[in-house]
């Protein structure tokens, strides 16, 4: 039923991730692929894969940034970004078959592809870009939080993660339940002011981003010829203020 | 927006055949078309096969058309399905009210009704249709009271000028129909102009810097795309061809679809009969052209939120 659950559901799973730590690996992206052409949504097909003009479908996009034009203050941002989970998706409500469904039991935005006709509706519905539409198959495809993954009771506990979490090498991906106050996402969102994306639009996301931290070099710049006090010292004297000014 | 062949088709050419049931019964139910079986044969024919032939090419641009009753099913939530539904449901008030029309050569009464009907539902097919467009809140150029505006407006002229072409031809014209047809085109050049004026003053709600939420650090520019190539949403919603020739096609779309419509209807009124004959089907020939001018531009001025990300 594309009708969004009457209840607010009693876990809302997501992603906090860290754009102070990502470094536009694209690790998240390529895992995504590799689990979940394997996956329920499987196959994730290319087309033109070993030719110019190839196109595939990918859950995970990784953007990168420059924020702060030129000079000391700018600064390069890698920015990866998939479905987003959002609490009120107008994807899943603009769905003539019923295919797009929102789980009520914890949120996990998702697409019954044995029911989609095809119509990328969906797609032109969603900002933030995390409908891919899959042209060999014929039907829309979505980030799934790999909900084939994180209840597989035949994976370890540790590995009950999504792919593009257990993938960073930067521990900029983290994944929990936004309805319990102290998991971790909630915590760091709290801590660090994780915001939504495009909050204007009103679908209120599910996911939240974690903003980089201040640049040390504006924050506190160090110590530079002819400040008082380090007239004559030495490179290593200066190192040592240097680190002691941190 | 990628104008696809299909959907332009589509919109149009079932925006016509709705127009031209929803005239065509109002006419005959209201007494001033003749109940002559052959008539109603050609408009009503004429009209369902426009509806039928445009729901039809809008299965072409699914996935998986074979599963297209599927969509029938989620009218609580989506205008898609809510057009579906409706569309279909259109169907049979209009089939009966063919049959009355063309078999029996009755207009009035159960048939009289039954037209009435199908004029209504074809009303709000069309509008859903329109909110398909006009819901979608990641669409500056869509999400606009004009467009469901300019859908009704739109689909009642190309009856308009249908209902004064066919009448003509079968010598049943009267000035009504005409006049039905110069306040359509009217409505509707004033509808479209007034669109084209929000949407050229419309300036985004979200940029790079609001949608990253880096804004606050300092101007954002994309430094690198996610991929080498372009992708379904970079194909889909990032259709740029048209942009820079959408002034060229604007003036065609004031030409075609409403000057010289209103032009051939107007001087048809003075003219002889061959004559207006002719001027009408001139006026269809105009209306074809700058109706599909017209729609093509509709989806490829729509610019996509999504596109903000790519720094497009």
């Amino acid at each position: 039923m594309t009708s969004l659950p009457a209840i607010r559901p009693e876990k809302r799973l997501g992603l906090a991730i860290d754009l102070d730590t990502c470094v536009g690996c694209h690790a998240c992206a390529t895992n995504c692929k590799e689990w979940n052409t394997g996956g329920i949504s499987g196959p994730l097909t290319d087309v033109n894969a070993y030719e110019a003009e190839q196109q595939g479908v990918w859950f995970n996009r990784v953007f990168t940034y420059e924020v702060g034009g030129e000079g000391p203050n700018a600064r390069t941002v890698h920015f990866p970004k998939n479905c987003l989970h959002c609490e009120t998706p107008a994807c899943v409500t603009v769905c003539p078959t019923g295919a797009s469904y929102k789980r009520s039991e914890d949120g996990i935005v998702l697409v019954d592809h044995d029911r989609c006709i095809g119509c990328k509706l969906c797609s032109w519905a969603c900002p933030y870009g995390a409908r891919e539409y899959d042209e060999v198959v014929g039907v829309m495809k979505k980030c799934t939080l790999c909900v084939d993954k994180i209840y597989n009771e035949n994976l370890p506990e540790e590995d009950r993660v999504p792919a593009c979490v257990a993938a960073c090498p930067s521990k900029a991906r983290h994944f929990g339940d936004f309805a319990d106050p102290n998991s971790t996402v909630s915590k760091l969102t709290a801590e660090r002011g994780g915001y939504d994306l495009m909050p204007e639009k009103g679908y209120r996301p599910t996911s939240k981003y974690l903003p980089p931290r201040p640049g040390r070099r504006s924050a506190a710049p160090v110590s530079a010829a002819g400040e008082p006090g380090l007239e004559g010292a030495g490179r290593f004297l200066k190192w040592v203020d240097r680190i002691l000014s941190r | 927006m990628h104008p696809a062949y299909s959907v332009i088709f589509f919109t149009t050419a079932s925006g016509a055949g709705y127009g031209l049931l929803i005239l065509a019964a109002i006419f005959a139910v209201g007494g001033l078309l003749p109940a002559t079986g052959l008539l109603g044969l050609v408009l009503v024919g004429l009209a369902l096969a426009l509806i039928g032939g445009g729901l039809l090419s809008s299965t072409f641009h699914l996935g998986r058309p074979e599963r297209a009753v599927n969509a029938l099913s989620q009218w609580r939530t989506s205008w898609l399905s809510r057009e579906g539904v409706l569309a279909i449901a259109t169907f049979l008030p209009a089939g009966l009210f063919a049959v009355g029309w063309v078999f029996l050569g009755k207009t009035t009464g159960f048939f009289g009704w039954m037209g009435v009907a199908a004029a209504l539902l074809a009303v709000l097919t069309v509008f859903s249709t329109s909110m398909i467009y006009a819901s979608l809140t990641t669409i500056p150029q869509w999400n606009l009271a004009t467009v469901p505006m300019a859908y009704l407006a739109l689909g009642l002229m190309s009856g308009a000028v249908l209902l004064a072409f066919v009448t003509r031809l079968f010598g049943v014209h009267g000035t009504a129909v005409d006049v039905v047809a110069i306040a359509a085109i009217l409505i509707g050049w004033g509808v479209k102009t007034a669109y084209w004026t929000a949407i050229d003053g419309r300036l985004p709600e979200s940029d790079l810097g609001s949608a990253t939420g880096l804004g606050r650090f300092g101007a954002v520019r994309i430094l690198e795309q996610p991929h080498t190539e372009a992708n379904f949403l970079m194909h889909e919603m990032g259709y740029r061809v048209a942009r820079k020739h959408a002034r060229r096609l604007r003036s065609l779309a004031h030409v075609g679809l409403f000057a010289l419509p209103l032009l051939f209807v107007v001087a048809g009124l003075f003219a002889p009969e061959v004559t207006a004959t002719a001027m009408a089907a001139g006026a269809v020939l105009a209306l074809v052209v700058g109706l599909l001018t017209e729609r093509w531009l509709f989806f490829a001025e729509a610019r996509h939120d999504c596109m903000i990300w790519y720094g497009r």
